[in-house]
């Protein structure tokens, strides 16, 4: 016992501290966060967004796949009618509701999967911040992407 | 009288405010320290170098809703904390800063009592300090504080004898226990350089004492009372608001009062060349705490029976030695030189 504690306070811990003592001397490795940022990896999931086709027209087509291939039941569609007078999607539906819970997602990526048109599709904006949790049900107005003349279009 | 009662008010706000600032500025060393050995930055947000941290911290503190068990035993639960701040702010009135000063016209000693056992009467306050932890640990009636108050009156025990036997060795070659003797007593230097520290005729002494002052107060590797992988947070699991606060304190002023003692027994007290006595002291006891940190940082926690063998097989024997041996120069030199 008293040899093993000499070794240890002899020999052990003046290693141990040295070891310490040289890793303070590094530069830091923290990721500063608001002024810094990670770079994302190429293939990264983060926010929805719905895209439409070139000519303007939206994808969605308001089937709920997603919806149905969520496995957090993040997402809700109501689907409604396309007429000549108001016409959102090529075909004879769209999505006239769609919300997705941010809360409850888990950036699976299953409702892009499962989306038939390629509507839905996951960005790489991750910052989500509210002061309330009605802040997070992202509703179709935030969802959907610009129309393609406007000049906010490309995010994600 | 009036006089002499306005000076130890004085003396009395200054340990105050200095220990206070000294308790929240050394949780903002821990943290950038402890930080630093992580290759991270430590708090820097909360003002230049997060030197607002400890500000910060405390108004947090102070307004975190006070949460009290239901189960607790109402006295004991308030007394604890309370118990363990004044033994540890206590400790501190015989610590001897610098020699007595002449302040119009009066002569002024640097700490509020000039006790002749002054060092026996820190580690009387130390232990007074474990009936906090103790009692704390108990009135909460929660397993997990319980055992912590229990393992840390287990640990006093062991580590108490070492720690009074491992500065006798001290206080047989200067013959007192007054804090300010001790000091002069290791004035001047040896072939004109090396300081007549204690450390170098007491290396072993001023060894043990370093491990037993580190066990005493409760810091890692010897914080098995807080142990928060098995016991939550060991005795204050169950403290929050400013009563958390309390035991926090009492553990770092613990802290710069142990440093404050290795200082004044081992390492020459407040002499130095060049700069003012003060100064020296606390740049000392600045050196000890940041030593306190980096083994923080370096040592994983003792497992507890290693604790208590390492108390009771190596240091205790070993203190033993040390008064024997001590005992026995100072003996001989007396016969023969
Ligand atoms: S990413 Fe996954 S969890 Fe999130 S909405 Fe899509 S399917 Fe649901
Ligand atoms: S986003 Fe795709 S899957 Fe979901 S409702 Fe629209 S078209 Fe269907």
């Amino acid at each position: 016992m008293l040899e093993r504690f000499f070794q240890n306070v002899l020999v052990a811990l003046p290693k141990g501290l040295y070891t310490t003592l040289k890793h303070s001397w590094r530069k830091p490795v923290t990721v500063q966060y608001p002024e810094e940022k990670l770079t994302l990896p190429a293939r990264a999931r983060w926010r929805h967004y719905l895209r439409r086709w070139d000519n303007g027209l939206e994808r969605c087509i308001g089937c709920a796949l997603c919806a149905a291939a969520c496995p957090a039941d993040a997402i809700y569609v109501e689907a409604g009618e396309n007429t000549e007078g108001a016409r959102f999607s090529p075909g004879e539906r769209y999505g006239k509701v769609y919300e997705i819970n941010m809360i409850r997602c888990i950036f699976c990526g299953f409702c892009q999967e499962a989306c038939p048109t390629e509507a839905i599709v996951l960005g790489k904006v991750y910052e989500f911040v509210s002061y309330g949790r009605d802040g997070f049900i992202y509703t179709k107005d935030m969802l959907l992407e610009p129309p393609p003349d406007d000049s906010r279009r490309g995010q994600g | 009288m009036a006089e002499t009662l306005a000076i130890i008010f004085v003396k009395c706000g200054a340990i105050l405010v200095g220990l206070l600032t000294g308790f929240a500025y050394m949780t903002w060393v821990e943290r950038k320290v402890v930080a630093r050995i992580q290759v991270r930055y430590g708090p820097n947000r909360v003002g230049p170098f997060g030197l607002m941290q400890p500000v910060a911290d405390g108004l947090k503190l102070l307004f975190k809703e006070d949460i009290m068990p239901a189960q607790a035993d109402r006295l004991t639960y308030i007394l604890a904390p309370a118990i363990s701040l004044i033994a540890a702010l206590m400790a501190f009135a015989v610590i001897t800063i610098g020699p007595a000063v002449n302040l119009f016209g009066r002569e002024v000693t640097l700490n509020l009592a000039d006790v002749n056992v002054g060092v026996l009467y820190v580690l009387a306050m130390a232990s007074m300090g474990v009936y906090g932890i103790i009692l704390g640990g108990w009135s909460t009636n929660n397993k997990y504080s319980f055992l912590g108050g229990l393992r840390s009156a287990a640990q006093v025990i062991s580590y108490e004898l070492s720690l009074g036997l491992s500065l006798v060795g001290v206080l047989l070659l200067t013959g007192s226990l007054r804090p300010l003797d001790i000091v002069q007593a290791q004035g001047g230097y040896w072939l004109g350089f090396i300081p007549r520290w204690f450390i170098f005729l007491q290396p072993v002494g001023a060894a043990l004492f370093m491990i037993c002052a580190v066990a005493d107060v409760n810091r890692a590797p010897f914080d098995l009372p807080e142990a928060d992988t098995e016991l939550v947070a060991g005795y204050h699991t169950d403290y929050s608001s400013i009563k958390f606060a309390l035991f926090f304190m009492a553990e770092y002023i613990n802290m710069i009062t142990m440093s404050a003692l290795t200082v004044t027994l081992f390492f020459g007290g407040w002499q130095g060349p060049l700069l003012p006595p003060a100064l020296w002291f606390s740049l000392k006891v600045l050196v000890f705490l940041f030593c306190f940190v980096w083994l923080r940082a370096t040592l994983p926690r003792l497992r507890y029976d290693r604790l208590m063998g390492l108390g009771w097989k190596v240091l205790l024997p070993l203190a033993l030695a040390n008064v024997f041996v001590t005992a026995l120069a100072v003996v001989l030199k007396e016969m023969y030189f």
